[in-house]
């Protein structure tokens, strides 16, 4: 097993994007954070702690090109048949991809909260760090990348899995601002993964769902789409 | 031309053949049918028997307006003006129930006008001190002429005067009663020989954005003002008769507290209501030469927002966000996948004319997502009208040519949109990084201006982003003398609706251009 890990560390390592992603989950993040904390007025003192956070929603795109990428690059090339005749036991395979995915992003995530806390901190002062949404929004960030992979796996195709999660992602909160009955807005809310996920960052009374439960709610999804895509790759031809 | 034609043939047919490029048009489609059909909506017109209908009033322009105030009048037949003395304007806001808070709306109105008849609807012309925006001409209902700011208090008095002559009326006002200034004059057409005419007062509905969970809701109610007149002077052919107070448009509170990001999809609250909240009540008072009168309500145009109510047919078009993320990644995909095989190489043999290819590429994708879009857009907005009215939502009557141009604009967004993409997935070469690229120029900016962003943040991202084009399915415009929640949400957008096509055609000319040139620089 560590000899796959190692296998897989060395692929991430060594594909030209990997930096440039890693990066760009940074900027992104602390970007837009600044961006937001730039804003002043009515409706933006509610959650200052959420509002410095906002880059999130920016750098959960670049999180899941990366998680994508890991295995749908190697569909793309053809390299996943070799990757399965060198380690022919493939949820293995999947598991050190899923290893090295998660510390890769841990690693990048920590200092784009962090730099995104700061910033928030410096234009705001006003406003308290709150470690809860910190460190939740950096477990966010990984298991985002942890769907993208189980996406990947299962999609075996990188553009069509992009684009699903990124509806995914992005979709609901749209349909949540339109659907105007409450108990199918709270439901929906619940269900969704980034609507849930992003729970942890709320620092006011959130009455829909608790900021862990939320988080639990996309480790959920991000575990149900590894099943999806291990159940797939074990039975299916690459 | 005739070697465009020939590319163009070729390009079609690397689209219809493949499977998943046609199912992910009628995916696309299907999106923006079914979400725009779920029954997220809810409403209770005419779910409570007969009666409980929403109709709201027609003004003479033949839009639904809201016409409630407090109305102390008599009769004029022919010329003639009104003069009076406006010595205090103070308001009541909603608070806590049993405890209204003392405050003015900024578009509180106290003052004179002439109207047509008592019912609602009717043609008017008023010349008013508001709360914040100081002296203002108001007629038939969507015309408002600014006159000198202020306000108004017992030691800054404002005198106002209306004069009709013909079928013109004329608004002055004067800080002493002796220099008058003109604020303007209105031309009502069809103002019967006898009208009625006197004082009143009405204050539109509070609203304050507040920030509920993902993105910023609204809450308010009813608002209350109380206008003290004296010196009150009439002359021309006033019929003499007793001074009498209508409370025109009075209803039973339905509805204010807390509303959604997307209103109050619920009855038409007419105004004028009698909340149980409220510690003034609608009604006039004489002692003397004094008039006091007190009115809740707006003479405006009805629009849907938080300050408004019920929705428009933008509403049916929510999943038009959806059916753009499929599109988005076709256009890509559209030029990716042949870089991802090699094909690129065997196409730039086949094809030497490198931009030829380019522009064929773009006239497909572009073509089959514009007519996959109007049709979508034309059958979600035709059957999500009958939907929402099932739901008992309010719904504003679109005229055609708005609803030609949602359709039309809906499906060009998409088209434009595609075109963008697919010139980012040439740019790029790499389907993932032009999906994503794609995605978040286009998409994401429309998806945090609605959730997350503050108003004015958000407002800034629709006016230069791609997503501006989404402006083309705005149904009701914006009034500047209707105090409401202009947000995205509230479905009003920043731009004109052919302005944000022009920024999303902008983006995708620049894209394109850039596409055609590294296209020919470049190796495959």
């Amino acid at each position: 097993m560590i000899d796959i890990v190692r296998a897989e560390w060395t692929k991430l390592r060594t594909s030209p994007g990997t930096l440039a992603l890693l990066v760009g989950v940074i900027v992104a993040t602390v970007g837009v954070s600044a961006a937001a904390s730039a804003c002043s007025g009515t409706g933006c003192d509610a959650d200052l702690p959420k509002l410095g956070l906002t880059g999130v929603q920016l750098g959960q795109a670049v999180v899941a090109i990366l998680g994508v990428l890991v295995i749908g690059h190697e569909y793309g090339t053809g390299m996943v048949r070799v990757t399965l005749t060198a380690m022919p036991r493939r949820l293995h395979v999947l598991a050190a991809k899923a290893a090295v995915l998660a510390a890769v992003v841990a690693v990048a995530a920590v200092p784009a909260v962090a730099g995104a806390v700061a910033v928030s901190q410096l234009m705001l002062p006003d406003h308290n760090v709150v470690l809860r949404p910190a460190v939740g929004s950096v477990l966010y960030l990984v298991l985002v990348a942890l769907l993208a992979l189980g996406t990947a796996t299962a999609f075996r195709s990188a553009a069509a899995a992009i684009g699903t999660i990124l509806a995914v992602l992005y979709a609901l909160p749209i349909v949540l601002a339109v659907v105007t009955d409450e108990e199918w807005r709270d439901r929906l809310r619940r269900m969704g993964p980034s609507t849930a996920g992003l729970a942890v960052q709320a620092t006011t009374a959130d009455a829909v769902t608790g900021p862990w439960k939320g988080l639990g709610v996309l480790a959920l999804w991000a575990l149900g789409a590894l099943l999806v895509g291990a159940v797939l790759l074990h039975r299916r031809d690459a | 031309m005739t070697a465009y034609l020939r590319a163009l043939a070729a390009e079609w047919t690397k689209f219809r053949t493949m499977r998943g490029w046609v199912a992910a048009v009628m995916i696309a489609a299907a999106l923006i049918v079914g979400l725009g059909l779920l029954p997220g909506l809810q409403g209770s017109c005419g779910k409570h028997g007969p009666g409980s209908e929403c109709v709201a009033p027609v003004g003479p322009g033949g839009e639904e307006v809201t016409d409630s105030l407090t109305f102390v009048h008599q009769a004029l037949t022919g010329d003639g003006s009104v003069t009076v003395r406006l010595t205090g304007l103070t308001g009541e806001l909603p608070g806590e129930p049993g405890k209204p808070r003392s405050g003015l709306v900024p578009w509180a109105k106290a003052g004179l006008i002439v109207r047509g008849a008592t019912t609602q609807g009717a043609t008017y012309a008023a010349v008013m001190m508001t709360g914040s925006h100081g002296v203002r001409l108001q007629y038939d209902f969507v015309h408002d002429v600014a006159g000198r700011p202020g306000g108004v208090s017992a030691d800054a008095p404002r005198w106002l005067r209306l004069t009709r002559s013909g079928d013109t009326l004329t608004a002055a006002e004067s800080t002493d009663g002796t220099a008058w200034t003109t604020v303007g004059s209105a031309r009502l057409s069809g103002l019967p020989a006898t009208v009625e005419a006197g004082l009143f007062v009405t204050s539109p509905q509070h609203t304050e954005e507040v920030d509920v969970g993902l993105g910023s809701g609204a809450m308010g109610g009813p608002s209350h003002a109380t206008g003290v007149f004296d010196r009150l002077a009439l002359a021309g052919g006033w019929q003499g008769d007793a001074w009498k107070t209508d409370v025109i448009g009075a209803q039973v509170e339905h509805g204010g507290g807390a509303g959604g990001p997307g209103g109050a999809p619920d009855a038409p609250v007419a105004g004028g209501s009698v909340g149980p909240a409220a510690g003034r009540v609608s009604g006039a008072e004489r002692e003397g030469d004094t008039f006091r009168l007190t009115g809740s309500g707006d003479l405006a145009p009805s629009i849907p927002g938080a300050a408004g109510v019920g929705v428009t047919i933008t509403s049916t078009l929510v999943g038009t966000f959806a059916g753009l993320i499929v599109v988005v990644v076709l256009g890509a995909v559209f030029v990716t996948a042949e870089y991802r095989r090699g094909l690129i190489r065997t196409t730039f043999a086949a094809a030497p004319h490198r931009v030829r290819l380019l522009a064929a590429k773009a006239t497909v994708v572009g073509g089959v997502t514009f007519v996959a879009g109007l049709v979508a857009a034309a059958v979600v907005v035709s059957l999500g009208q009958d939907v929402l009215r099932d739901n008992g939502v309010y719904l504003h009557p679109a005229s055609t040519a708005t609803e030609v141009r949602v359709v039309v604009g809906t499906a060009a967004l998409l088209a434009v949109a595609a075109v963008l993409a697919l010139a980012f997935g040439t740019v790029l070469r790499l389907g993932v990084t032009a999906i994503t690229t794609a995605v978040v120029v286009i998409v994401m900016p429309y998806v945090l201006a609605m959730t997350v962003l503050p108003t004015a943040a958000g407002q800034w991202l629709l006016r230069v982003s791609p997503a501006a084009a989404f402006a083309l399915q705005q149904a009701s415009p914006a009034y500047p003398q209707v105090a409401n929640i202009y947000t995205p949400a509230n479905g009003y957008f920043p731009l004109a609706p052919w302005a944000g096509l022009a920024v999303l055609a902008a983006w995708a000319a620049v894209a394109f251009a850039a596409a055609a040139v590294v296209l020919r620089k470049r190796d495959a």
